[in-house]
């Protein structure tokens, strides 16, 4: 039996080193296949049925993922915006109370520490979500700053509802007011006496919510959600179908697409926003912020590589596929670091590095896939070329109110 | 919000020696120069003042023994009004039986001949790191040719010692001091005073691995002091800064007192000048800060316009003092057991055995201060009379060692040192206690509060071979330049660190005209 974090029972951590979150009763109820992964110190489900299911239920229909296990941060204080406008490399400043934004924050050599959602839940109270625990880079970050930090993990359940319907199923539960909430805003809403936050947000590049909740809520929530839902397609997904789609909407996952600087031990692994096409997402103009004054360097120098989307030709996954400027594999140029047959966009895609003089749209390279067909290795050299890296970005997930389905 | 003043080329904060030289040496080459001191007189730690009725110390620094005779002679102190009171001041060591030893070197030394070639080559090791001192490091790993011909240079500068030397330096260089003196002398009386000397003014104990660094350290301000040995200008070490301050405002510099800096301007990623405690603001081109490093980069200027990882490290820079100042007024000339009035003009030090020393300093590791002390004595007043009123004298003593924080805090603990500071003296010149008229006892928070110097520490920060050269304020850090353009530092939180020797600051104004040429 799993321990839940909200559960208090007395059972020695050692004994249980991976904790349940508040919905692991329900999500045990329906994880046919027994597939689990550890994400953050918790137990979370990898499939529950099949990833293929799964992934047709996040681009057809709507879909739950427990993102309970995601790092979140209580961020508050006199100098809580002026602290995050150095920490991160987007204008806080601008970002208005009940919004959120995608922010990035790096160290001093401009290298990516690591990306994630922030949340302005107030004039000064914040709310940082990541995919990594780094509380000692973020008070490091504190020094000479009036500002408090607290990690509220726990104290926060979420679920991640996405897909087409997602809207239609929270109107059906209730909540027909989330309707008029834009993409990247933050509404608080009342379920029968459970307060939610309900945020427009999500890792799939669709029409999708984040909902926010106290531990105790999390069953009563996830059940509503599916009593209402079932019958409109709704599925639980587990993190392999949501990795397919969250390379088709071109996201990247620490780990896989880049190293986290303060993780990153051999020299020149780290990378930087520039190096990894988030520039858009860097306010050299806002004032001062860790890491401005090496990217300014290296905007002027120009980074050495960028990564890039890629069309791969043929239906075969580039997985890892090494790189190379010409059909005969002499002069290698990069490696792919996220590849898959995208069944919405029916095309072999992949995101990849590659070193900056072939990162240009349109540019052809040659990727060296090796297949393994029965126990017997095949190599193909398969021509690819780099295309914008958002692969799919349907219009419904801008659309408000949303179109019911 | 006051109305903008008059532009200047150069705004330097602190009126300290190191900001007085930066500021002359920047003002000769035609700059137009403004400093500004936050207390009333300049000098910074270098100053000389009443601590009670009539009677004067230099309350900071009280010998000199490290500025270079060419800086001397650069800026023409003499025709400043420096004149020496007293130079190459004896050394004598206090021993607990009451008699005492002459420690210092020449034909009457203790162990003559094993201490004439060890002082020699000692001495040779010292001119390299003098040699060092005198220029900005270079940086690691940089395309730029400046920077690997620096780093040639240094690296010549060893293998010129020959191989012997070269390999006896690398054996000593991270050494302690206490194993070094003890497999070269026999005397503990020697070996005691010479070990004082290696630990004076730092946070270690002659045991303590890098003493003998601190030690080449010290030897290297003497090497390059012209012959002067420990010395004293007439009226003080303030007098000192008085020349400092007449030199800078003859080049054309302008020097401001009781103008204290709240903070550093900033626009457009650039310091402009700075603003004053009322609100007036000064543009400047190049803002220079002889404070130490974590009250110019952490209050003056602010963490919001430096990187965090930055931050973080100078927040880690070791900077608390673990030397105190004690200053007594005397109604009569103090009578010291065994010491003639030659001697007595001079330097006196108790500091017996290494042992001694030793454990005096194990005391403070823990928060303590010991009942034996390693004191080193000055009466600046029997060579300089103007210090005191007639037929009364000075007393100023380096006391070793008194921690930053004391469990029980120095309210409590102050006057507790006081008198176990008066016992020890008695022991050496009795009737001293009867002829204490004032007394004043400055450990390091006061030196943190009387001077500006976060942490009160003599070199603003740790004097150790991790603070030093290439590694000094920060490790990478591009000479006196900070992570802000426009912003440099010059004080004793940079290469080559302090001792009065006016080197950061020389080497501060050089850096900064290469910068502009």
């Amino acid at each position: 039996m799993i321990e839940t974090a909200s559960s208090g029972t007395a059972a020695p951590h050692y004994r249980q080193p991976l904790l349940g979150t508040p919905f692991h009763a329900r999500s045990r109820a329906l994880a046919q296949v027994d597939q689990y992964v550890a994400w953050s110190g918790y137990s979370t489900v990898d499939v529950y049925t099949t990833v293929e299911q799964e992934y047709f239920a996040i681009r057809n229909a709507a879909t739950v993922y427990d993102i309970t296990p995601m790092t979140k941060y209580r961020i508050a204080g006199r100098d809580a915006v002026a602290y995050l406008d150095r920490l991160v490399t987007r204008d806080v400043a601008r970002l208005r109370t009940g919004r959120l934004g995608y922010c990035l924050w790096c160290n001093d050599d401009g290298e990516l520490v690591d990306d994630g959602t922030l949340f302005r839940l107030g004039e000064s109270e914040f709310r940082l979500c990541a995919a990594m625990r780094q509380i000692d880079w973020l008070e490091a970050s504190a020094i000479g700053f009036d500002v408090s930090i607290e990690e509220v993990t726990e104290r926060i359940a979420a679920l991640s509802l996405q897909g087409p319907v997602s809207c239609a199923i929270l109107k059906a539960a209730g909540l027909g007011e989330v309707a008029t909430l834009p993409p990247f805003a933050i509404g608080r809403y009342d379920l029968d006496g459970i307060e939610l936050t309900i945020s427009r947000s999500g890792f799939t590049g669709d029409l999708g919510y984040e909902i926010w909740m106290d531990p105790s809520a999390a069953e009563a929530v996830w059940d509503r959600l599916f009593d209402v839902g079932r019958s409109r397609g709704l599925r639980a997904i587990g993190s392999r179908a949501l990795d397919l789609a969250r390379i088709e909407a071109g996201y990247l996952s620490p780990w896989i697409d880049f190293v986290p600087a303060e993780h990153a031990i051999r020299v020149g692994r780290a990378r930087s926003p520039l190096e990894l096409g988030l520039e858009r997402f860097v306010d050299f103009d806002k004032g001062h912020f860790t890491g401005r004054r090496a990217l300014l360097e290296e905007r002027r120098r120009g980074p050495r590589s960028c990564l890039v989307g890629l069309d791969v030709e043929g239906n075969k996954p580039a997985r890892a596929a090494l790189l190379y400027a010409d059909a005969r594999c002499r002069r290698e140029i990069g490696a792919v670091t996220s590849a898959v047959w995208s069944p919405t966009c029916k095309r072999n895609i992949a995101i990849a590095r590659v070193d900056a003089p072939f990162s240009a749209l349109g540019t052809s390279l040659w990727a060296e896939i090796y297949l393994n067909r029965e126990l017997v290795w095949e190599r193909r050299i398969t021509r690819a070329r780099v295309v914008e890296r958002t692969f799919f970005a349907p219009e419904r997930r801008r659309a408000t109110p949303p179109a019911d389905f | 919000m006051s109305a903008v003043a008059a532009r200047y080329d150069v705004v330097v904060i602190g009126a300290g020696h190191n900001g007085l030289v930066c500021a002359a040496q920047l003002a000769r080459a035609g700059r137009r120069t403004l400093v500004l001191e936050a207390r009333a007189r300049v000098g910074g730690a270098a100053v000389t003042r009443e601590f009670a009725p009539g009677f004067r110390a230099s309350t900071g620094a009280h010998l000199l023994y490290g500025l270079p005779a060419s800086l001397d002679a650069e800026l023409g102190l003499a025709g400043h009004g420096l004149r020496s009171a007293a130079e190459r001041l004896p050394t004598t060591s206090l021993l607990p039986d009451g008699t005492i030893a002459d420690v210092d070197p020449g034909p009457a030394a203790i162990e003559g001949a094993a201490r004439a070639a060890f002082d020699r080559r000692i001495a040779r090791f010292a001119g390299y790191l003098a040699e060092l001192h005198a220029r900005v490091p270079p940086r690691l790993g940089t395309p730029d040719w400046s920077d690997r011909f620096e780093l040639l240079r240094a690296g010549f500068g060893l293998r010129r010692l020959g191989r012997r030397d070269m390999r006896e330096l690398l054996r000593i260089g991270a050494m302690n001091a206490y194993d070094l003196l003890d497999e070269t002398f026999e005397s503990p009386p020697l070996k005691g005073a010479l070990a004082f000397d290696a630990v004076l003014g730092t946070n270690f104990g002659p045991r303590s691995p890098g003493s003998v660094f601190t030690w080449l350290h010290r030897l290297a301000g003497l090497g390059a002091g012209g012959g002067r040995g420990l010395w004293c200008p007439q009226g003080g070490v303030g007098a000192l800064s008085a020349a400092l301050e007449s030199a800078a405002r003859a080049a054309g510099a302008t020097v401001r007192t009781g103008a204290p800096v709240a903070r550093i301007l900033v626009e457009a990623d650039r310091a402009t000048g700075v603003e004053l405690d009322d609100g007036e603001r000064i543009e400047a081109a190049v803002v220079v800060s002889g404070a130490d490093p974590k009250t110019t980069l952490l209050r003056l200027l602010g963490a919001r316009h430096l990187d965090a990882g930055f931050v973080r490290t100078v927040r880690h820079l070791r900077n608390t003092g673990l030397a105190a100042k004690l200053h007594l007024a005397l109604d009569r000339a103090p009578q010291i057991v065994g010491v003639d009035p030659a001697r007595l003009r001079g330097r006196l030090v108790i500091a017996p055995s290494m042992d001694y020393v030793e454990r005096a300093f194990d005391h403070s590791k823990y928060g303590e201060w010991s009942t034996a002390p390693a004191l080193e004595i000055t009466l600046p007043s029997l060579a300089d009379p103007s210090l005191a009123p007639g037929g009364a004298h000075v007393l100023s003593a380096t006391v070793q060692y008194a921690p930053y924080t004391v469990a029980g805090g120095w309210e409590l603990e102050r006057p507790r040192l006081m008198e176990a500071l008066l016992d020890a003296l008695e022991r050496h010149a009795p009737g001293l206690r009867r002829s204490v008229v004032a007394a004043q006892l400055l450990v390091p928070p006061d030196i943190e509060r009387e001077y500006g110097i976060a942490g009160g520490h003599w070199h603003h920060l740790e004097l150790a071979l991790d603070q030093f050269h290439l590694l000094r304020p920060t490790p990478g850090a591009r000479g006196h330049a900070t992570p802000v353009p426009g912003l440099y530092l010059c004080g004793a939180g940079c290469h080559p660190g302090g001792g009065v020797t006016g080197l950061a600051g020389r080497n501060a104004a050089q850096f900064i005209l290469r910068q502009s040429e």
